[in-house]
């Protein structure tokens, strides 16, 4: 991968999104811009908040009931400007280098470049050396990196992590971590979700805190976490249960 | 018990003749699977992507027609093959190729509602990721078709055992022909209604043998695909 020059994609605009399905209510009237600055945005709240819908939707991936997003002003997100990553990536029954050649077909990219890229990419997410390795095989730590380099496969001008590190040990949500700054730097606009609120300090540019599928607050991180505007971010933040 | 011991006497001193009709059995069978496998194996992975007014209809038609009945299935081959039937000009009627044909009627239903399941139970599995890879209709179908590909072996495996047993259709299309269209099945069905229990038991050993090797190469093969392709 190579640095990106600014992406037309963004921002990512809600305007009164709503998601309903099976007459529950996702997402509620949310109006939000994730905007083009190249620091990651971090979706927090508790389970059954809205993040992974959210996510979803900003990738395209599912239609809104009611409002509308658009991506840089347009109506759609072109398939190849946009990776999601799942909370619970799934391994094709291939080797490690199998899946990331997968996703390189799939997104287009000429078979002679495809070995090249491939390396490139599993380099970038530690798993050099384990080419060969059944991907199902890799541990969850290598699988969520692996799913992270075939993502990235599509050399995406944003990417959604949807809680990369959700079952991960901390050296592992670490490895991560340290692929997220890396990607960012390289122009990539990333925007994740987590349950981890040092995680949130850590790589957050700006916050996006949901609770029952509406928008509490969002704002710099910086300014979120010293000076959280509402009452329910200061009891997230203080770790208490939202209610 | 003498019975037994002329049975082994023949499969083990190479009997010309017990061998050129286990021989014919597995080229009649092994075909027929092949050829089943190539229309229902797709059309499974078709059924279980593609949504339509009736699938569940079909769906239901597809399991049903894994129960079809081999005479019936013989019956309908033989009037079409027969010289007045509207195949008839083909000469096809009592040959190998026309018990491949009943056979592979017989056993791709098997092959499709088994693939149908396989392959959908994959597809909830993968649709999100592959969706997200903005992957194209044909991509998915081949793509969770080789994912599935270990699975899928006992559907083979299925139609194989379909084939292999089977003797109402092959005995109407094929006739029973000695060294012609006589197969295993058919020839133990013959020798036990002549009374000639020898040959009956020998193929009928013959016969479990091979089914049982089959499966056991196939399962080898599965269990080393897995173990390299994870």
């Amino acid at each position: 991968m190579s640095m990106r020059s600014p992406t037309s994609e963004l921002p990512v605009i809600f305007t009164d999104v709503a998601i309903v399905a099976a007459d529950v209510t996702i997402l509620d009237g949310i109006s939000l811009v994730l905007p083009g600055s190249s620091a990651p945005t971090v979706l927090i709240g508790p389970n059954g908040s809205g993040k992974t819908t959210l996510l979803r939707a900003a990738m395209g991936l599912i239609p809104v009931t009611r409002g509308r997003i658009t991506w840089g002003g347009r109506e759609t997100l072109p398939p190849d400007r946009g990776a999601i990553l799942f909370q619970r990536p799934v391994m094709l029954r291939r080797s490690a280098a199998g899946n990331v050649r997968y996703a390189l077909a799939a997104a287009g990219v000429p078979r002679v470049a495809r070995s090249e890229r491939t390396a490139e990419l599993l380099a970038l997410v530690g798993l050099t050396g384990l080419e060969r390795r059944p991907a199902r095989k890799l541990s969850g730590g290598e699988q969520q990196r692996l799913a992270l380099a075939r993502a990235l496969a599509r050399d995406p001008a944003i990417l959604f992590l949807d809680e990369p590190t959700a079952s991960l040990d901390p050296a592992a949500a670490n490895a991560i971590e340290d692929i997220v700054r890396a990607v960012t730097a390289r122009g990539v606009k990333v925007v994740m979700s987590t349950h981890d609120l040092g995680q949130a300090k850590r790589l957050a540019g700006e916050i996006v805190l949901l609770h029952r599928g509406r928008l509490i607050e969002n704002g710099s991180a910086a300014e979120f976490f010293a000076k959280p505007r509402t009452q329910e971010a200061r009891t997230f933040i203080a770790g208490e249960l939202l209610v | 018990m003498s019975t037994d011991v002329s049975a082994f006497q023949l499969v083990f001193t190479g009997d010309p003749a017990l061998f050129a009709i286990v021989r014919l059995s597995l080229i009649v069978s092994l075909s027929a699977v092949f050829f089943a496998a190539l229309i229902g194996i797709p059309a499974g992975a078709m059924l279980a992507l593609v949504r339509f007014p009736g699938r569940e209809g079909v769906i239901v038609f597809l399991n049903a027609l894994m129960g079809l009945p081999p005479v019936v299935v013989g019956l309908a081959i033989f009037l079409t093959l027969s010289r007045s039937g509207p195949l008839g000009q083909w000469g096809l009627l009592f040959t190998p190729q026309a018990m491949v044909i009943a056979q592979t009627i017989l056993v791709a239903p098997i092959i499709a509602a088994l693939a149908r399941q396989t392959v959908e139970d994959l597809w909830v599995e993968y649709r999100d990721e592959l969706a997200a890879m903005n992957v194209g209709a044909g991509r998915r179908i081949a793509t969770l078709i080789w994912d599935a590909r270990f699975s899928l072996v006992t559907a083979l495996l299925a139609g194989f055992g379909r084939a292999a047993a089977e003797v109402g259709a092959i005995i109407i299309v094929g006739g029973n022909i000695d060294g012609f269209t006589r197969t295993m099945t058919t020839a133990i069905a013959l020798e036990t209604s002549k009374g000639d229990l020898p040959l009956a038991v020998g193929l009928g050993v013959v016969l479990i043998t091979i089914v049982i090797l089959i499966n056991a190469l196939a399962w080898a093969a599965r269990r080393a695909g897995e173990h390299y392709a994870g």
